[in-house]
C-alpha cells in the first residue's frame, strides 16, 4: 500500500522556519514508524534527524506525532494508523516548539519538571544489610505499573494544561512522585506530596482530559496516578485549604445535602466569599438566561435519606 | 422498529445550569418515540472530584445510580460526558474486581439495594447513533440545516479514555458528532480543536488554563469558519459558552461564537421549535434560529 507522509523539517542553525517535505512510501503490514523513517533517511534524504536506539520499546528515545497522535516509533504499526486516519500522514516531532533539528526536540523542561519530584527512592540504607529488603507482591501492586514509564515524553508533550501552562509538571513526573510515593521502602513520600500539592504547578492543575492515558505506550496511565496523588494528599492530612481542594470536598457536601450538585453553593464554597467578585460577570449573564434556579427551586433528589445514609456508611476521607 | 427504553441519568447540570439540555433531550425523544424515564433517585455522580477526595463514596454512590436503572430493568442514558465517564469507570471497576464489588454492595445492602451489572450505560448522543440509527433518523429529519457550518466540539469524556467507551470511536480521529451534524443536513467543519480539552475541570483553581483551550477551541471554530458549534456535553457548552466574554479577553479576540448542544441541533433538524429546545437559555444566542 502506498502512503504520503509529510515530514517536519527544521534545522535550528539554518531555517528561519520549518517547513513539510513529502514522501510516498510502499509500506507493508509489518511496517512501524521508525522503518518508515529509516527508509526515507535512507533512501531520500540523509539529513532526516530524529532520535532512536532501542527499537524495542524500552529506551523512550523515538516518541513523535504522527497526525498529533503521539506516538513510539518502533512500535506504533503503520497500518493501525490507516486505519484511524487514512493515507496521509503527517509525521511532527513531540512539540513543534522545542524541535531542534527535524523530530528531535530539546527535552530540557521535561526533564526539569522531572527532577522537582525526587524522581528516586529516599530510604535510610545500612552500609552492612544483614538481611533482604523484601517487597511483598501485593506491595508491588501497590505502584500499578507506574514503574513502567520509559520517559519518552509522549503524555507530556500531548498534555493539554502543560500546553497552556509552562508551570505544570505534568503526567509524566507526576505519575513518578506516585511511583515512589507508593513504594514502601520510601521515605519521601510528605515532601513529594508537598511538591505536587502546589496549585499552578502541582496535581491540581491537571484538567483531567485522559489524554496522557490514551496515549502512554506503556500504558501507565498518568492520570490514575494523578488521582491517587489527590488522594493521597488527604489521606496524609497535608492537602492545603484552598479552592480546589474545598472543590473537591464540597461534592460531598452538596450530595449530603441535596443528593445533586447545588451548583452556586459549590462555587461559593470552594471560592469562600471573596472569592465570588470574579464569577459576577459570568453570574450575570446566566441569571439572564435562566441558568441559575433561585434557593428555593434547587433540585433535590428523590430517597435522599437513603443518599444520606450511604453518605454516613461510605465515607472514607476527612477534610 | 421496537420502541427504545432508557433511564434517564440527567446529571445536575441538565437540572440547572443547562435547563436547556434537559428539555431538549425530552423534545427529541418524544419525537423519535424513545422512551426516557428519569431517574429522580440518583445523586451526583462527583463529577471526577469527589474521586479525587473519597473514592469509595463515589463508587457507592454511582453504583446506586446504576442499580435504580436496573431496578426498571432498562440502559441508562447519560447527558453529560463527564456523567458517562464517572459512572462507565465505576461499572467497569466493580465488573471486574469481585472483591470490591462485594465491598460496594456491602454499604449498598443497608439500604436494601444491591448492584447486578445487567444495566449499560451509554451517552444519548450513542443512543441515537446506534440503537436508533442514523438511516432512521435521516427519514424522520424534515427541516435540515441546510447552508449552516456546525464546529463539532467532541469533548474529553466521551472519548477518552477509548479502552472504556464501546463506541468505536478514535479520541484522535472521532467521527460520531460529524455524521450526526451531516445527517441533520448541516456541513461538520474540520478544525484541529474538536477532540481537545475545554479545561472545565481545572476552570476554579486554573482559570487561565481554562480559558486559553476553551479559546483555541472557539477561535478554531470561528477560523474554520462555523456559524455555530455543538457539544454533547453541558461541561463543556457551560465553559464556551457562559464565559466567552472573559475567554475572548484572555484570547485577544471578540469571539461570538453559539454552542448548541447535541440534542438541540437534531431538535431543530426534526423541526421541533427553538423556544421547545431552550435555545433562549444560552448566553451568545443563535440568533438564526429565532
Amino acid at each position: 500500500m502506498v502512503v504520503k507522509f509529510k515530514v517536519f523539517r527544521f534545522n535550528g542553525d539554518t531555517d528561519v522556519l520549518p517547513y513539510y517535505k513529502e514522501y510516498k512510501l510502499e509500506v507493508s503490514k509489518e511496517d512501524v514508524v521508525l522503518d518508515v523513517l529509516n527508509r526515507i533517511k535512507w533512501e531520500f534524504s540523509g539529513s532526516l534527524s530524529y532520535r532512536r536506539s532501542c527499537r524495542h520499546g524500552i529506551c523512550g528515545s523515538c516518541a513523535v506525532k504522527v497526525n498529533n497522535k503521539g506516538v513510539l516509533a518502533c512500535k506504533e504499526r503503520i497500518y493501525d494508523l490507516i486505519d484511524v486516519f487514512g493515507k496521509e500522514m503527517t509525521i511532527d516531532p513531540l512539540s513543534k516548539e522545542r524541535a531542534v533539528k527535524d523530530l528531535i526536540i530539546d527535552k530540557k523542561d521535561f526533564w526539569d519538571k522531572y527532577d522537582e519530584v525526587q524522581p528516586y527512592l529516599e530510604a535510610e540504607v545500612e552500609e552492612y544489610p544483614t538481611k533482604e529488603n523484601i517487597v511483598s507482591q501485593k506491595e508491588a501492586g501497590q505502584l500499578l505499573d507506574a514503574d513502567y514509564c520509559i520517559q519518552c515524553g509522549a503524555c507530556y508533550y500531548s498534555c493539554p494544561s502543560v500546553e497552556v501552562n509552562s508551570d505544570y509538571l505534568g503526567p509524566a513526573a507526576l505519575a513518578k512522585a506516585y511511583r515512589f510515593n507508593s513504594d514502601v521502602r520510601d521515605d519521601a513520600k510528605l515532601e513529594r506530596l508537598e511538591t505536587v500539592n502546589e496549585i499552578g504547578s502541582g496535581i491540581w492543575d491537571c484538567v483531567k482530559c485522559f489524554e496522557c492515558a490514551e496515549v502512554c505506550p506503556k500504558e501507565v496511565n498518568p492520570i490514575e496516578k494523578i488521582t491517587k496523588l489527590h488522594l493521597q494528599t488527604f489521606e496524609e492530612g497535608v492537602a492545603d485549604n484552598n479552592v480546589a481542594t474545598r472543590h473537591a470536598v464540597g461534592f460531598k457536601h452538596s450530595i449530603q445535602k441535596h443528593g445533586l450538585l447545588d451548583e452556586g453553593g459549590l462555587v461559593l464554597y470552594s471560592e469562600g466569599p471573596l472569592g465570588m467578585a470574579k464569577h459576577i460577570p459570568a453570574a450575570i449573564g446566566m441569571l439572564k438566561n435562566g441558568k441559575i434556579p433561585m434557593p428555593w427551586q434547587l433540585p433535590k433528589s428523590e430517597k435522599l435519606d437513603e443518599i444520606k445514609k450511604l453518605v454516613k456508611i461510605s465515607s472514607t476521607a476527612k477534610f | 422498529m421496537e420502541k427504545l427504553k432508557y433511564a434517564l441519568y440527567t446529571g445536575c447540570t441538565a437540572r440547572e445550569s443547562t435547563p436547556e439540555l434537559l428539555s431538549s433531550t425530552l423534545a427529541v425523544a418524544e419525537k423519535l418515540g424513545i422512551e426516557l424515564e428519569l431517574l429522580n433517585e440518583a445523586s451526583c455522580c462527583g463529577a471526577s472530584h469527589l474521586q479525587d477526595f473519597d473514592d469509595h463514596l463515589s463508587l457507592v454512590l454511582n453504583t446506586r445510580n446504576i442499580c435504580y436503572a436496573e431496578q426498571r430493568e432498562v440502559p441508562m442514558v447519560t447527558l453529560c460526558n463527564t456523567c458517562q465517564l464517572n459512572t462507565n469507570m465505576t461499572k467497569e471497576r466493580i465488573d471486574h474486581d469481585e472483591e470490591l464489588r462485594e465491598k460496594v454492595n456491602a454499604d449498598l445492602k443497608e439500604v436494601g439495594l444491591e448492584y447486578k451489572g445487567v444495566s449499560d450505560v451509554k451517552h444519548f448522543l450513542y443512543a441515537i447513533l446506534d440503537d436508533y440509527g442514523l438511516e432512521n433518523l435521516a427519514k424522520q429529519i424534515t427541516k435540515p440545516l441546510k447552508n449552516f457550518n456546525v464546529a463539532p466540539f467532541y469533548g474529553c469524556h466521551n472519548i477518552r479514555p477509548s479502552e472504556l467507551h464501546q463506541n468505536d470511536e478514535s479520541p484522535y480521529a472521532p467521527d460520531s458528532l460529524d455524521r450526526l451534524i451531516e445527517i441533520c443536513g448541516g456541513k461538520s467543519v474540520e478544525y484541529d480543536e474538536k477532540n481537545s480539552c475545554c479545561g472545565f475541570h481545572a476552570d476554579l483553581q486554573a482559570p487561565e488554563t481554562a480559558h486559553k483551550l476553551s479559546g483555541n477551541a472557539l477561535v478554531g471554530a470561528m477560523d474554520a469558519d462555523a456559524d455555530f458549534m455543538v457539544t454533547p456535553c453541558p461541561l463543556c457548552h457551560l465553559n464556551l459558552d457562559v464565559k466567552q466574554g472573559e475567554i475572548g479577553h484572555t484570547m485577544g479576540r471578540e469571539i461570538e461564537m453559539p454552542v448548541l448542544h447535541m440534542p438541540q441541533i437534531v431538535g431543530l433538524a426534526l423541526g421541533i421549535e427553538p423556544e421547545k429546545l431552550g435555545l433562549n437559555h444560552h448566553v451568545v444566542k443563535a440568533v438564526y434560529f429565532e
